[in-house]
């Protein structure tokens, strides 16, 4: 196997015995880009030659890393792939990348992603669709499906997404990678451009759980820039990691396998629910029952959400303004309106009149206050089963990845490929996606498992024991 | 406008203030806030709203809020939420304002104005809640463009509302004369309309006397000092008099107070309601204060100049007059008082400080703290002069000495000799000498023209280089040609 293909903690131990540098690992990675870029197109743009110590300290993690291009990075340009944040270069660090340099991270790019993490299939990027790796006609998932495709590749070693609804656990899913959403509070939003500050979480894109654990351990914890961030302590997650399943009790959702799945995923995960069970764990039934309205919760929270958190990008201080050449209302009102029509995507600007709409006077009551209502119905539906479960596991997407262009004119079952992921950011619980086999297209499926708030060690722990007793995290796109 | 038509109506008025409070630093970020320095000199990407930031509160400006309501007699609702207003504006970098909508930090409070009878008059505060500022446009005529300065964004301001319980222009300028003193004895904000730190809107409407219901009202904005909202609401009051009174109906519209003019002027701008789509702020969790935080800020809270006005006119028997200007500010009234303490004749102190000590202070545009007079340097000089040992020529003389050299009274009379001779020995020498050297003025004293003795005292004062004690002098030269 080459470098790139290579985890992270395989990395490491070549690392710290010498029989690799980390330019030499950096090197792989960028040979792979050299060959597949023009056709995956994960990163909107990629980082100079950083220039390294090859001798570090021994707890450095010097692996290449992809960022989501909606993570500020000090002086390097971060566009969310918006037109209307085209050239914005943030003068300070996101707290997770003041993290990742502080543990001697190499920087390989900023990744693809939809506008403003508004998708599900990183089309709606401005930059142009990133595409999956395993099949060059289907998407990657989204929204960090540059970061998924990037992983997937070996372009990175692993990466950085961002999940507000789904937008890491989609793309690991269709890429067969490992996506990681931690508690909501988990990690430090400082420097993740918002979509819906209340459902946005930072998290890792790896090839197995085991880079998932070590790169949790790098970005959580505590940050005083954050006030929804958790001051509580971070265990080491590789601790969690003990291949022993015996006992745990899972819950499976009956309302995730119904109408709309694709048989062949229902199998995948069918089969992925056989093995833990013969690993010891004891699975059960259990009841979701306001599932059913989480896309329709999700799309009024967020868009909400995201209307107030877009009114920044006016033209006045940053990234692109636009004056049409003869007034027509008074040349302020005239500005925001060129910049804004011209900067922002169709997604952009259908998710901004969403949520201006439901949080209209007269409408707000009907529409933002009841989605707040259900969404508490929602986590209430998980309170209750964690309280007898100690996870739950479900498909993480209906379906394998789907073709470019498929979706793009039907935003509504665009918005249903999220239909499994959505609950968890609802109610701010962890989930990880781990790749639990294929399509006879030669399309990974992912499973899912979900556990209670701040509990990211129990996923860890059973997707790690499901991981050791599979071989789908071997499989690697490019090889012949 | 004849007094008839005056009579007829009944003016309500209600009062928005915002007040910038002085933390140290801002209310979401860390940046100093400090009024004054040039253009974008204290911005970090916080306060500029820049993507992926996020507001941490600012402890401190809850804490200084809590005081201010907790002083306006507020009930004050522990549990702490911020909401956004959404609106456009290029001085609101986030695209819209930190603010709180319907869990306002206090209510249900009030602060009294005098009223007519010499009795006090309640004014209803309905809320009081904290919010961000927003930056400043300045407008560059050169160019003919605008230009943003984002220093004053996200500094902490309060803003105070009233009931619609104001019936004049004077009661609104008493409760806004009120409101600053109170919030300066509180050390929160510096209450300076020129500079910004307290900002005030008005809402007006007239009524045909005893009619219960309220009459349609407009909002007057851009007054820059409490005369200007005084002279905006009589303006408006009258405009709408007017109105009524020739068969016009008023429009609900906000209106600009132009000082040139000397009127308000409507904005013109067919006011779309705005909808500010209000909703909680996901960036800052809500919290709960705790009792015991509320009970030390209620603790810290010092007498209140309502309270110590009542007090000086009990304790020490001050005027009316005397003891509002003793607490117009809280270190002339601490000055007073500890001068009281130290030689309890307050009425006395009380004109040492209204005359020469206040009129210093304002020539030297000074604080008492800056001064160099001590309660213990003024009372005694005072003591002194009742002592009959500083005539009140060299009181002031001593004054003026303790003033610029910040030596002790003691010193200064020393020093100066300032000191008066009220040895009767030494006088009854200077009188003998006055009458021989005035013999043709001595006579008409004998003859009985008693007047002339200020004169033989003039002398004698004189030959004493003005530290002889004139009221012992006049007696000895009655004693010595009336006997």
């Amino acid at each position: 196997m080459k470098l790139n293909e290579l985890t992270a903690h395989e990395i490491l131990d070549l690392i710290r015995s010498r029989r690799t540098s980390i330019s030499e690992v950096y090197e792989a990675v960028t040979d792979q880009i050299q060959t597949t870029e023009k056709d995956v197109r994960a990163y909107v743009r990629l980082n100079e030659k950083p220039c390294h110590a090859d001798a570090l300290d021994a707890a450095a993690v010097p692996v290449p890393i992809g960022i989501k291009d909606n993570i500020c990075v000090a002086g390097q340009e971060t566009a969310c792939c918006s037109k209307i944040l085209a050239g914005f270069r943030p003068p300070y660090d996101a707290t997770v990348i003041r993290k990742l340099k502080a543990s001697g991270a190499v920087f390989v790019g900023s990744t693809n992603m939809d506008e403003f993490a508004f998708g599900s299939s990183t089309e709606n990027s401005c930059y142009g669709p990133t595409r999956n790796p395993w099949n060059l006609d289907c998407v990657p998932g989204g929204s960090s499906g540059g970061s998924a495709a990037a992983v997937a590749s070996g372009e990175a070693i692993w990466a950085i997404g961002s999940d507000t609804g789904g937008s890491i656990r989609q793309p690991a899913s269709f890429c067969g990678v490992v996506g990681l959403k931690p508690t909501y509070g988990r990690v430090s939003r400082y420097g993740l451009v918002a979509f819906a500050s209340s459902l946005d979480q930072i998290g890792p894109l790896t090839k197995d759980v085991t880079d998932a654990a070590l790169l949790m351990n790098i970005i959580a914890g505590y940050d005083e820039y954050d006030s929804t961030c958790a001051d509580m302590p971070v265990p080491d997650y590789t601790q969690a990691l003990m291949n022993d399943v015996k006992g745990l009790k899972i819950g499976i959702p009956q309302e995730y396998f119904v109408a709309g799945i694709d048989p062949e995923v229902k199998a995948a995960v069918t089969a992925a629910i056989e093995v833990l069970t013969e690993g010891g764990a004891v699975v059960e039934e259990v009841s979701l029952p306001h599932t059913e309205y989480a896309v329709a919760t999700y799309y009024i929270v967020a868009t909400a959400e995201a209307s107030s958190n877009l009114a920044r990008y006016d033209g006045v201080q940053y990234g692109l303004r636009r004056q049409p050449a003869a007034v027509r209302k008074n040349p302020l009102i005239d500005m925001y309106e060129e910049t804004r029509d011209a900067g922002f995507g169709p997604e952009a600007k259908r998710r901004i009149m969403l949520g201006t709409y439901s949080l209209s006077s007269g409408y707000y009551d009907d529409y933002y206050l009841k989605g707040l209502k259900v969404r508490t119905l929602i986590k209430q539906d998980f309170d209750h089963v964690f309280r007898e479960f100690d996870a739950v596991v479900t498909p993480t997407c209906p379906t394998t990845a789907f073709k470019i262009g498929e979706k793009m004119d039907d935003p509504l079952s665009m918005y249903l490929s999220d239909v499994y992921t959505i609950s968890v950011n609802l109610s701010g619980i962890p989930a990880i996606s781990v790749p639990c086999g294929f399509s006879k297209h030669r399309l990974p499926i992912g499973l899912q498992i979900l556990a209670k708030p701040f509990n990211e060690e129990m996923l860890l722990r059973i997707a790690y024991a499901y991981e050791q007793r599979t071989e789908w995290h071997k499989r690697r796109v490019f090889e012949r | 406008m004849n007094q008839v038509v005056q009579q007829k109506y009944e003016t309500v008025i209600g009062l928005e203030v915002h007040l910038q409070l002085k933390t140290e630093t801002k209310i979401f970020c860390g940046c100093a806030n400090v009024f004054g320095r040039e253009p974008n000199a204290q911005v970090c990407p916080v306060c500029l709203g820049l993507p992926g930031t996020l507001p941490v509160l600012n402890k401190k400006a809850l804490a200084y809020a809590m005081k201010a309501a907790l002083a306006l007699n507020c009930q004050i609702n522990s549990f702490i939420k911020f909401d956004r207003k959404n609106y456009y504006y290029p001085d609101l970098p986030k695209g819209y304002q930190i603010s709180q909508y319907d869990n306002p930090i206090a209510s249900h409070g009030y602060l009294e104005i005098p009223a007519e009878d010499g009795r006090v008059k309640r004014i209803t505060i309905k809320r009081a809640h904290l919010e961000e500022d927003a930056g400043k446009l300045i407008h560059d005529e050169g160019t003919n463009s605008s230009l943003v300065d984002y220093n004053r964004t996200g500094t902490p301001l309060m803003e105070i509302v009233t009931e619609p319980d104001l019936r004049s222009s004077q009661e609104a300028y008493d409760y806004l004369q009120n409101l600053k003193l109170t919030l300066q004895y509180l050390n929160v904000s510096d209450c300076d309309m020129e500079k910004g730190s307290l900002r005030c809107d008005a809402n007006i409407s007239i009524r045909e006397t005893g009619d219960p219901c309220l009459g349609t009202k407009t909002e007057l904005k851009n007054m820059n000092s409490f005369k200007a909202v005084k002279a905006a609401l009589e303006f408006e009051e009258r405009r709408q008099q007017k109105a009524l009174e020739s068969g016009e109906r008023i429009v609900q519209e906000t209106r600009l107070w132009d000082e040139g003019r000397g009127a308000t002027v409507s904005m013109r701008s067919k006011e779309e309601a705005h909808d500010y789509r209000y909703f909680p702020e996901p960036d800052l969790v809500p919290f709960v204060v705790d009792e015991g935080v509320i009970d030390t800020i209620r603790r810290s809270i010092p007498e209140l100049p309502q309270q110590k006005y009542k007090r000086f006119r009990s304790e020490y028997k001050l005027s009316d007059y005397d003891a509002n200007i003793m607490v117009q500010d809280a270190d002339v009234a601490n000055f007073f008082e500890a001068c009281a303490r130290l030689y309890p004749q307050p009425k006395k102190i009380c004109n040492w400080i209204q005359g020469p000590l206040l009129q210093e202070l304002n020539a030297r545009k000074a604080h008492v703290r800056d001064l160099r007079m001590t309660p213990e340097y003024l009372t005694t000089i005072i003591r002194k002069t009742d002592e009959n040992v500083l005539s009140n020529l060299a009181a002031k003389e001593a004054f003026q000495h303790v003033m610029e050299t910040g030596k002790s009274a003691d010193e200064v009379i020393e020093q100066k000799g300032l000191a008066q001779v009220s040895d009767s020995g030494i006088l009854e020498s200077v009188v003998e000498e006055v009458i021989r050297d005035n013999e043709k003025v001595a006579g008409q004293i004998r003859e009985g023209k008693e007047s002339a003795v200020g004169f033989l005292v003039g002398q004698a004062m004189r030959k004493t280089q003005g530290k002889a004690n004139p009221k012992i002098l006049g007696e000895l030269i009655r004693r010595r040609l009336l006997a």
